[in-house]
Parts: C-alpha cells; structure tokens; sequence
C-alpha cells in the first residue's frame, strides 16, 4: 500500500503552466495572515490557495518578508501532507485509506487508481490533468471507501466506480480551480 | 554542571533558569542535591553514574531524541522512562538509572542504531560497551540518525542555521533548502565534527568545494570519490577504508 | 436581532425567538453534513423547495437543513416533526409525495424505515433499534439546529448556560460544577476535566491564559467531533466561554483540521456571528467579562492531536511533541498556560452547567460518568455515531443497535480507540465501554472509534495497516518511534506475505514493549497498541500466517488465490472487468482465473451475482 510521498527535489515539474510569483502578493498574505495564531502555517495555507501549490520562489519570499529563517520556512512547508511544494493537476483525487474505508477495500481501489492513471499515489499525471493522492480518514466513515474528486464526495466506491469517476472527469473539462489548500 | 553560557539553554525545553535554590532528589537509592533547572542526566553524572547518549551535547540545547539517555522515574505502576537529557531535576523524584526496563530499552535502541548505520563508531563503541553482538532487523545503511547535534551547532554556536530539519517521519532528513547551496553556510565543520555517524551528506551544488567526510561512510556522500581521493583525512581508517582495501 | 448589550437584552431576544416559533408546523429536517452533502442530500433540498413553491405550502411545512443525525448508513434520510416519522435513504423524486403527506399531517408508510427483520414499517426515529438504546444528549441537538443560524441555536436555549454562569458572578462554581461531574476528558486519554481547569485556574493571572478546542480528530474512522462542529458549533463556543469564565482564560483557539472544510465553514460562521451578537469579544452582555476565539487550521499531520505538537502548530511551528514536564497549564502556547480539551468535552460543558452537575454525573457508571458518542462503523449493519452512556456493554451496542452482522460471515472482534487502542475479541463483548475496563482489555477507549470486524478480516492486516498509519504520520524525531513503527511494519510486512518466523514474532513483542516505554510522546508510546492487542487475542491467525503461509481471512495477497468455484454460470461479468485479462471462459461454462496474471484486485468478486469467485 502507498502513502503520499514527498519529493523534495525541485527538478522534475508536470507540464502545467505556473503563475509566476508576485512579492506583492506575498506581502499580502504576511499581512492578512502572518500575525494571528497558526502564523506561518496560515501564510503557507493562503499561499498554496493563491497558487495551487507552494512555488520555491514564493517561500523564499516569504522568508525573506516574514523575517523567519528560510530553513524554518522550509521545515514546515515539508512538515505538513496539505502543503504540496510541486505543482499539481487540474484535477485532485484524493483517496482515502481510513481504517473503516481499509477493511471495505480501500487499498484495492487505489491500487486501480493508480493503475488506470499509470502514476503512484502522490504525484502527477504527466499531462498534468490528474493528481493523486491517499488521505488517512475524511470523516464520511459510514459511506466507505470515499473518493474525492476535487470536490465533489464519491461514497461506497468500488473499482468499477473508480474507473467511472475517472472517465466523469475526463469528459467534463468543468472549471475545476488549482488544486486547494486542502 | 550547567556554566553561563548554559543559562537560558534549556528554555525550549522549558527548564526553569538556575536561580540558586536546591533540589533534592534520589537516584539509584541515594540521596542528591542539585540546583534548580538541571537536568535528570546533569544529576546523575555529577553523581557519577553512567548514561549513554547520543544527541546530547554540553553547550548545546538537550533535544530528546536518540532516547538512548532514558531512565525510569516513579515507582510501581506509574513508573515509566523518560529521557534524562530533557527532564528537569524535581524535587523528590525517584530516579533509577539502570533498572531492568532501562536496560532492555537501552539494548533495543543500540540494536535498531546498529541495524540503520552499522559504520559509526560511536554507535559501534556503545554497542559493544552494553554486549551487543548482533541486531535482528534487516540491515541498511543510512548516513544519518536525525539526532539533530549539527542543525543545532549550526544555529546555537555557529549562528548560521544553514541547515535544518524537513519532511517528516519516514522522510524526515537534515539539510539545506531546496537542497541547494547555502548562502548561510560558511564552510566551518562544525557539522562534521559534532556528528555521531561521523559523516554528513554532502548537500552542495558543486561537491569539489565541499567539506569531505567521505571516508567514514561505505560510500562517498558524492557521486564522485575521485576528488577526494587526496584530501587530508582528519579521522582514523575506519571500516569504509578496511573494506576498499580489501576491495 | 442586532447587538446584545446586556443579560437582559440577551433574555429578551430568546424570549422573542422562542415565541416566534410555531412548533406545530410539520417540518422535514434534513440532515446535511459531510455524510448527508455526499450521498446526496443537497438534491432533496432542492426537490422539497420545489415542491413546497409550487404548491405553495410555505406556511403549511417547513424545511430544516441540519448537520449530522447519527443513522449515517441511511443518509440521505428525513426525519419529520414533530411526528418523529423517519425516511431513510430518501430519493428526490419521492420528496414531492413526502412533502405533500407530510404538509397533511401524514406518513407515506412505503417509505418509511422497515424493520429488516419484521419487515415492519417504524412510526417514530425513536422505535428503531439503531436509534432505541441511545440516549442521545449530544446529537439530539443535532436534529434541532440549523448550524448557520445562531438564531436556531438561541431559540432551543443555546447561551443560556453560560448567561446564568455570569449572571451567578462566581467562577470558582464552574469548576465546583465541572468537577463534581466527574466529566472526563473525551479525546481518549480520559484526564478529569474539572481537576486541568482548577490546574488552569491556579495559574496566575495577568499575562494571559489559553484555552484550546482541539479538533484534530485524527483517528481514522471516528467523525464524532466533525459532526459536533458541523452540526452544533454554538456548543462548542458556549463551553468555551464557560470554561474560560471559570478558569480565567483570555484567548481561546479552535484548531481545526484541515480535512474538515464543512465544520470550518460552520465554525467561521458561528464566530462571526457570535461576535456580531456581542457573545464573543470584549466586555460581554455588559458583564465586564472578555473573550475571544480564533480558528486556526491544521495541515495534514495526525500528531498535531497530541497536546505539545498541537501547541507547536499553533505557534506555526512543525507539530513536534516535547516532553512533558513542563504541562500545557504551566508553560503551554507562547509559554502562556494553556489547557487543551476535545469537542465532545466542550460541549458536554453547557449541559452540565444547565443541568447540573448531579443530573450528569446520573448518567453513566461510577468513575465515567456521562453518555459518549462513538463512530460505530465497519463490518457492521447499522453504521453510523451513536451516543450511549458509558459503561454500555460492547454487545449491545454492537448487536441491539448497530444490528448485528452484515452478510454471513460472523463478527470477529472490535477495534476501538483508532491507531492507539486495540482489538477486543468477540468473547469480551459483555464489557462494558469505559476507560478502565477497555484499558484493562489491552486497548483504550480513545476519541471514540469503534471499528467492527469480521471473519474476513485478517487481524495480521489489520497491525500493519495501523502500523504503517503510524510510520507515515510519526513526527520522525524520537529515533525509538520513527525507526520502531518502520521496523515493526516490516516484520508484520513479512509476516503477512508468508516470509514470517517465530523469531521475527518475538522480536515483534519485544520491540513493541520498548517502543510503548521509551517513546517520547503519546503517538510512539501507543503505537504498539494494536500489535500487541492482536497478539494477545489472535495469536492463532499470526501464527498460521507463520507457520503455513496461510491467511486465513483471505486477505494477505501474497498468501490467496483467487479461483472461480461451480457457482459460476459463465455470464461473463467478470472477464470484461479484470485490468489484467487473466478469466478466461466459454458463454454459459464455468470460467477460470490464470493465478499467474491474477493481481487480485477483487474486480470479478464484487461483480459476480453468483458468488463464485472463491478467496483461499
């Protein structure tokens, strides 16, 4: 069974376009969110919202206006599974591998996730259409195993219903926004 | 025991400053007295009884981490072990350094430390010191144990902080952002020398420039050995150089 | 209703709400939190609003949108006042006729809950066994109000609580109050909670206290606290203010998770309109009493649930845990003293001062008093989150209300307290669920989970899924934790592709006991849990996994065979579906499986009607 992994290396990107970083932008969301509670997490929150994912050059910025270190920066970008440092796809599918979803088959689907996608849980479709990812429990344990496709809830998934959840993304190119914060 | 440079040390850990007052406790039955804001493991060394560690270091902020300093506080049920390095000195408390659930404790860790960097000698030193011949897990070979001396060598004596904690977990590691070259880092060693597994990954973008410490580890921490192959070695051979020897 | 400015203003405005209300209006309430949104519930809202407007029964019927009931396993489902008449798993083009009977004071009986048993329809929610030995205090708040709406929350009584506790004017009875309830804390390590606030409250004053709702609630497959905040997030203010009266506090923080966007939503809304009222900030209903809450979100880390990491994240640090001493009531966030409670614990707070300490502490058996809610899901009938009084034994609650078994195959054990308890074996299901008995048991009562197994699941499978949760969401700085849950997942790994030993078993226990001892914090410390409950209670199963390459269950891929039994008609369901095109078969004759292209994916077995696809 896989489990989201990080890559921390920067070299390989998907083929998505990415916005460049504005500092002003940067300044801010320090403003808006950088002294309350949550504080660094909160600033990464709302950048990774502005940009889908949080770019190299935007934590450096961050550091750089916040006046924290960029090795802290750095520390809690990677710390935390919502934080995703390399792009992602238009559409996000999350999985879930809760224990009440596990023991109704949960692996299985992902297994078939994986398969009909040809990546591993936690990285891109080349064409940057889909990314993947398994989350440890949503909270919908009664209506296991839970696919969430951007964000719209699919209960009692099997791997037929995968395969159809796939396809319903596929053919709708509907507004789907830079995969959010969470 | 704990100098003015130590003063404040310990606030992470929230240590209560030395503000002169005493603290009696007991360890292994007899009595000592020790001043307010040291440590479980300061009190037992002064005591004279021997607790292995790893990530802690004199001068640098305790950590907790290799869990290797633990001892047992408590008695009967709601006895349990905690890591001397972080624990303050309580009055009171009933210590014991080297109960049986210490010892059995202190003999896995060294298992699991020889089971992931079997090179260091440190590691091996301690293992040998507490009879450990073998370990039963599936034998690698990282170049760290995440004990974390040199990230804090690097902030609290050095004041650089280059290099850090990231990921988490399984893909916790230490080095510098984004892996690149450091504009904090002024090439001083320190890493190097504080090091338990005697080596640190070589995170620069340009090896030739770096620091090596190859020759502690089974493989260079560069792709290249080549250009090391001249560097004045500071360490005795150990069992990288016994082994390319005999290769 | 704008601005309350003093206790009497606050009177006034519940008095005007509460008459306001006609009470003998049918109304069609409709469940629609996280569980409700996904199967469906928004598009009965939509078919009861029509239906209303086009037969203009706007004064005759009302529509309720609320958070989370319990009967999740029937969502989407409507439950109708004040008849108690229940429709589960209701579609929307049965809403016009629901609607309509509805509007008549009737019931439509065909589409009412049916007894799987008796085949009988239930008049009333509260007949239904699911529904009959609960009682429910917490979620039947839940049915009343609508979650957005403080002026729902008001006008069932909400704020009441903690107007008579200012208007009394004497903090120390909250925590009289709290103690003498004898509530312990819910979020599973059970600590009394009156005994941290009279710990807060010694604190000194003057440079500022916390006080923290944590809702972090990790532990796969317990949803009780997302409920709670969805569906009543004025509780959870309300126990706050309470709490922070009685202890002093000055700032209170909701950490919420950030897998839970609908009760942050609900949560942010309750905020704001609590402020708006004049409930939360500075000099409250002209009392001379300050607080506030902030919310801030979590970022995917399970060990952000533990107390010092929580802190940590709050700071908007990595979640690290520290040791403790120093406790969060002495030095917590920003060094200030802190005490951190669950959401369950929080919104027992306004019932208890309401009610009274003595009428809580009734409920209940002595030691845990108080009713709990848990998530009762899995290999069960009736899943969904039930709230009983502690001390319910296992199998009622397993049997009478989640009804039992689905299918055949028989009930095998239940696993409670998520990724730090353990499993209990089907012949301890007359304990009763409490702190001390599950303890005893070898698990913990934990959040609230309660995860139902049965003869198909393998409880070797079942460690090393928790074991590899646990490896994955370790912080990683404690070399005991982060190297032990990865050395006790390949052990368990091995053990359960066939390559296990007796040795590799008992290095498994024994690493297990120094993991559970030199661990740091509460995450490395019960990580063993589950390990060492399954040893204790299936022995057998790791032993067959060990000894004869054998997975009894049927689970462990590398020890199954998938094969096509006589049962098969030759339909061919299953070849169109198998990824690897491994069945193979004429029109009509039994089909084969290749076991050399077999990859096991369970396609062809849910696809089979026939129930030929036999798992060895």
């Amino acid at each position: 069974m896989t489990m989201a992994q990080h890559t921390l290396s920067t070299a390989e990107r998907p083929l998505c376009a990415q916005r460049a970083v504005a500092p002003d932008v940067i300044e801010r969301i320090l403003a808006t969110h950088g002294n309350g509670h949550g504080g660094l997490i909160a600033v990464l929150e709302a950048t990774q919202a502005e940009y889908g994912y949080l770019p190299e050059t935007a934590l450096r910025l961050v550091a750089e206006k916040s006046g924290s270190s960029l090795v802290d920066v750095y520390g809690v970008a990677t710390f935390y599974r919502s934080f995703s440092l390399q792009p992602r796809g238009r559409h996000l599918i999350r999985a879930c591998l809760g224990t009440a979803c596990h023991v109704r088959g949960a692996p299985m689907i992902v297994e078939e996730l994986e398969r009909q996608l040809g990546i591993r849980a936690g990285e891109t479709t080349p064409d940057g259409e889909f990314t993947l990812e398994t989350v440890n429990c949503l909270g919908a344990c009664a209506l296991g195993p839970i696919v969430v496709l951007d964000d719209r809830c699919f209960s009692q998934v099997n791997t037929a219903k995968a395969r159809q959840i796939l396809r319903k993304a596929a053919t709708h190119r509907e507004v789907a926004p830079l995969a959010a914060a969470i | 025991m704990r100098g003015a440079a130590d003063v404040g040390r310990g606030a992470e850990n929230g240590l209560a400053e030395a503000d002169g007052a005493m603290v009696n406790l007991t360890i292994n039955g007899l009595p000592v007295a020790v001043e307010q804001g040291a440590t479980v493991l300061e009190a037992a060394r002064f005591m004279g009884f021997p607790i292995p560690t790893l990530c802690h270091m004199e001068g640098l902020s305790p950590y907790g981490a290799c869990r290797l300093c633990v001892v047992e506080i408590g008695v009967g049920p709601n006895a349990k072990l905690v890591s001397s390095c972080t624990y303050p000195a309580q009055a009171g408390l009933r210590v014991r350094t080297a109960s049986s659930r210490v010892l059995r404790a202190r003999r896995m860790i060294l298992e699991l430390l020889l089971a992931s960097c079997p090179q260091s000698k440190v590691i091996q030193d301690l293992a040998s010191a507490h009879g450990i011949r073998r370990q039963r897990f599936k034998q690698e070979h990282e170049d760290c144990i995440l004990c974390g001396l040199c990230v804090r060598m690097c902030a609290e004596q050095m004041r650089a902080g280059a290099i850090g904690f990231r990921g988490r977990g399984q893909t916790l590691s230490i080095g510098a952002p984004f892996d690149a070259k450091s504009e904090a880092c002024r090439l001083c060693g320190a890493c190097l020398y504080v090091c338990p597994a005697c080596q640190l990954r070589c995170t620069y973008s340009e090896p030739e420039r770096a620091i090596c410490g190859g020759c502690a580890n089974l493989r260079p921490p560069c792709v290249e050995k080549a250009p090391y192959d001249d560097m004045m070695c500071y360490l005795e051979p150990c069992a990288a150089c016994e082994i390319a020897k005999d290769r | 209703m704008g601005r309350l400015r003093s206790v009497e203003d606050f009177h006034v405005c519940q008095r005007a709400l509460r008459r306001a209300v006609d009470r003998h209006i049918p109304t069609l309430v409709i469940s629609a939190g996280t569980c409700g949104v996904a199967s469906g519930a928004q598009d009965l809202i939509d078919a009861a609003n029509e239906e209303i407007l086009h037969k203009g029964l706007g004064d005759r019927i009302r529509l309720r949108v609320t958070g989370c009931h319990g009967f999740c396993e029937m969502e989407p489902s409507v439950l109708v006042e004040p008849g108690r008449a229940f429709y589960p798993k209701a579609k929307p083009r049965a809403m016009a006729r629901i609607v309509n009977a509805t509007a008549k004071g009737e019931v439509v009986e065909a589409l009412l809950f049916h007894d799987p048993d008796t085949g009988q329809p239930a008049p009333r929610q509260d007949d239904l066994p699911f529904f009959r030995r609960q009682v429910r205090t917490i979620l039947s708040r839940n049915e009343r109000i609508v979650p957005d709406r403080i002026a729902s929350y008001l006008e069932n009584g909400g704020y009441s609580a903690v107007v008579g506790v200012l208007k009394l004017g004497r903090p120390e009875r909250v925590i009289e109050e709290v103690k003498a309830s004898g509530l312990r804390g819910r979020g599973g390590a059970g600590f009394p909670t009156g005994l941290k606030w009279e710990l807060l409250a010694r604190a000194p004053n003057g440079r500022g206290k916390f006080l923290v709702c944590n809702a972090d609630e990790g532990d796969p497959g317990a949803y009780m606290d997302r409920s709670v905040l969805e569906g009543n997030p004025h509780s959870i203010l309300e126990g706050m203010l309470i709490g922070a009266y009685g202890t002093g506090a000055t700032e209170g923080i909701l950490y919420v998770r950030n897998e839970y966007p609908l009760a942050i939503q609900h949560a942010e809304i309750a905020l704001r309109e609590a402020r708006e009222y004049g409930l939360l900030g500075e000099d409250i209903l002209a009392t001379g009493f300050s607080f506030d809450i902030h919310l801030v979100r979590g970022a995917g880390a399970f060990v952000c649930g533990e107390e010092t990491a929580l802190m940590r994240s709050i700071e908007g640090k990595t979640g690290e845990p520290r040791q403790r001493p120093p406790f969060p009531v002495d030095k917590g966030i920003a060094g200030k003293p802190t005490a951190i409670n669950n959401v369950e614990t929080w919104a027992n707070i306004p019932l208890i001062m309401e009610k009274g300490a003595r009428e809580f502490a009734a409920i209940g058996t002595p030691n845990n008093s108080g009713t709990k809610i848990f998530s009762l899901v899995g290999k069960i009938r009736h899943t969904g989150l039930v709230e009983v009084p502690m001390g319910t034994p296992i199998r009622q609650m397993i049997y009478d209300i989640g009804g039992g078994p689905v299918g055949a195959a028989k009930i095998k054990a239940v696993q409670t307290g998520g990724p730090s308890g353990g499993c209990i074996p089907v012949d301890q299901f007359d304990l009763p669920i409490d702190y001390d008995s599950l303890a005893a048991a070898g698990s913990i009562m934990g959040s609230g989970g309660m995860i139902v197994m049965d003869e198909n699941t393998c409880m070797v499978d079942v460690a090393r899924y928790f074991m590899n949760f646990l490896r994955d969401e370790s912080c990683g700085k404690c070399f005991v934790c982060r190297k032990g849950t990865q050395r006790m997942y390949e052990i368990l790994d091995d053990i359960s592709k066939g390559h296990g030993t007796l040795e590799g078993l008992a290095l498994l226990e024994e690493l297990a006991q120094v993991v559970k001892g030199a661990s740091m914090c509460g995450l490395g410390q019960t990580a063993p849990n589950p390990v060492l409950s399954t040893i204790r209670h299936f022995r057998g199963e790791y032993i067959e996994h060990i000894e004869n390459q054998r997975c009894p269950a049927g689970v462990c891929k590398d020890l199954i065979v998938y094969s096509i039994n006589a049962n098969c008609e030759g339909c061919g369901a299953c070849v169109r579906l198998c990824p690897s095109g491994a069945i193979a078969g004429e029109k009509k004759q039994r089909h084969t499986i290749d076991p050399e292209k077999c990859i096991k994916c369970g396609a062809c077995r849910s696809a089979c009607k026939s129930d030929a696809v036999s798992v060895a």
